[in-house]
């Protein structure tokens, strides 16, 4: 075998490598908006069509586009069941402080909260519980599972 | 049961000749650990039994225990028995130092012990191998079934007389224990003696508790509980077992410390997406509010004289850490470096501020001076954080936790410990996982 043809599979292998990576790459980005999570997965639902959760972005509390209109959805549901009463439970990712991720927490869930009420929910119906850091739904240690995890979740209480 | 230990002064021998005193720097990463002779005590044969304890090893059971104390220190190198010259009992009368120095101990220990009259009567002699000469003794009565402090109290003696240091081995750790899947842990609160014996739990794992920290005081606690689902801080009596909320706050508090009389907490109060720090007298219940901000205000800690709280703060925008005055007055941020920064904790000498940094991630633990200058880092990893003093401010314990694959496996939580010279790194063994390690003062002081 000569150089030449050593090398010519070398590269072959390189390029194979490289289409493989950028593969593995979009699907995952495909689910991230910066690194807000935008996926369905882990994703559950108070009603046909209603998400039960919206993501965050690393150290931060504020509402993407989509959030905005999750939760707008989700106001549309308590609406409709004036009967039903939420607790809006704030989490963090694992990658920072145990203590600033409670207070990350509930400052996410009340992000959330503050949200449903500009679109008329009063806020006796809805409660916040922040558990940092404690209650990861992703357990892996990626930047998908964190994303996952950075997340106000609305839970029905009866 | 720190009344149960008496402590007699049998000799104190004043040196004139303070040349050939041996000694150990403690100040700076010691590379050249001093060598050092534990003797078994001799277990004087008029000994009776008691209860399960087998008395005929317990001269050797101690020895050992001072001799694991001194090798975790770094500072110290425990040589092997087989080497000893002389039998425990002559030893402890009056050494032949020609004959330990050839084994190149420069320091040895000797004692005997008694256990009579269900009391356990020790004494031990440190000798400076050198020098010739005794360089304190001290003899103790208690009960045989402390014999663990006492030779945790004979560690502190030593290493106090050789460092001129206090001691940080008659002493307990509180700490979370974790158990189960990442994703659904159980956690425990769990205290043991600083060698990793003696474990209890104080929790049975019901609901979730985090970030126990100790009175400097006494042998109170507080802690975080998610009892009820309703995130609280709690005080805990750790010898009666009784426990109450701290305060009545219409939401989560968290992060809670003592003061350093150990008559207040100190304590985040999460309102409405706000977090501020408050106070809270124990006697009089009173409560003050100490920052009023609108950003994350959290992790206070004061200074040893109680003048100054430092705190975790992302006004700026991410965390980072803050001094200010006790009243909440005079806020000034102090870490400028590179990476955002939390939990400050104040060392109990007052020089030094401990804190988790992070880091393009990377997590460091570090310690800087008060006023954020002299930043020394001194260990990285994937995840650590919450640093605690050891009493006399020379070593940290902290937790570290591993990076899970995608179902969590091969995720664990350990507790670590390294001197702030940066060397000495080790890990504590503990009976399952363990997090959030708060030290205790010297139990016999």
């Amino acid at each position: 075998m000569t150089l030449k043809t050593n090398l010519k599979n070398i590269l072959a292998i390189v390029f194979a490598t490289l289409i493989l990576s950028a593969c593995s790459t979009a699907k995952k980005t495909g689910d991230l908006d910066g690194d807000v999570y935008t996926g369905k997965e882990t994703v559950e639902y108070l009603a046909a069509g209603v998400p039960d959760r919206v993501f965050f972005a690393t150290n931060k509390s504020s509402l993407t586009t989509a959030s905005r209109a999750t939760l707008r959805k989700q106001a549309t549901f308590l609406r409709k069941n004036k009967n039903l009463n939420v607790t809006i439970e704030g989490h963090a990712d694992e990658r920072g402080t145990r203590e600033y991720n409670l207070a990350l927490g509930e400052r996410r869930a009340n992000a959330a909260r503050d949200y449903l009420m500009t679109y008329g929910i009063s806020g006796k119906r809805i409660s916040v519980i922040s558990y940092g850091k404690e209650k990861p739904i992703n357990a892996e240690s990626s930047p998908i599972a964190w994303s996952q995890n950075r997340r106000s979740v609305t839970v029905k209480v009866n | 049961m720190k009344k149960t230990i008496y402590i007699f002064l049998i000799n104190f021998l004043f040196f004139t000749n303070l040349n050939a005193l041996i000694e150990v720097d403690i100040t700076r990463g010691n590379l050249d650990p001093l060598p050092i002779a534990v003797s078994p005590l001799h277990v004087d044969i008029k000994s009776e039994n008691f209860k399960d304890l087998k008395v005929k090893d317990l001269g050797a059971e101690i020895a050992k225990i001072i001799e694991k104390n001194f090798r975790n220190t770094g500072l110290f190198n425990p040589l092997k028995k087989e080497a000893f010259v002389q039998k425990p009992d002559i030893a402890h009368l009056k050494p032949r130092f020609e004959d330990w120095r050839l084994i190149k101990a420069q320091a040895l220990v000797t004692g005997k012990l008694l256990v009579k009259d269900e009391k356990l009567k020790v004494e031990f002699r440190l000798w400076d191998l050198t020098a010739a000469q005794e360089m304190t003794a001290l003899a103790f009565t208690t009960t045989p079934s402390n014999w663990r402090r006492v030779a945790h109290i004979i560690s502190d003696k030593i290493y106090e007389r050789l460092t001129g240091e206090e001691g940080y081995f008659d002493t307990r750790i509180i700490y979370v224990a974790e158990s189960g899947p990442k994703s659904q842990r159980v956690k425990k609160l769990a205290i043991m003696d600083q060698d990793g014996f003696n474990t209890k739990y104080l929790t049975l794992g019901n609901e979730l508790v985090l970030t126990p920290r100790f009175n400097p005081t006494n042998q109170m606690v507080t802690y975080m509980s998610y009892f009820r689902n309703m995130p609280r801080v709690y005080l805990l009596d750790i010898e009666t077992g009784t426990q109450e909320v701290v305060g009545n706050f219409p939401g989560m508090t968290f992060a809670p410390r003592f003061s350093p009389d150990g008559k207040k907490i100190i304590m985040s109060f999460a309102k409405d997406g706000n977090s501020d720090i408050f106070t809270m007298d124990l006697e009089t219940r009173v409560v003050e509010r100490i920052t009023e901000h609108s950003s994350i205000d959290t992790s206070p800690s004061f200074s040893p004289d109680g003048k100054f709280i430092a705190f975790n703060s992302d006004r700026s925008g991410l965390q980072q850490i803050y001094v200010m005055r006790s009243d909440g007055s005079n806020v000034k941020r102090v870490t400028f470096g590179k990476g955002i920064y939390g939990t400050p904790v104040w060392s109990p000498r007052g020089d030094l501020i401990a804190f988790t940094k992070m880091h393009k991630g990377r997590f460091y633990i570090g310690v800087m001076r008060t006023d954020g200058s002299g930043e020394r880092l001194l260990t990285e990893n994937y995840y650590q954080e919450a640093p605690s003093w050891s009493p006399n401010g020379r070593v940290l314990v902290f937790y570290r936790e591993t990076k899970a694959g995608n179902k969590g496996e091969g995720f664990s939580a350990k507790l670590w410990s390294i001197d702030i010279t940066g060397y000495n790194e080790r890990r504590l063994s503990t009976k399952t996982d363990a997090s959030d390690p708060s030290w205790s003062s010297l139990l016999s002081k």
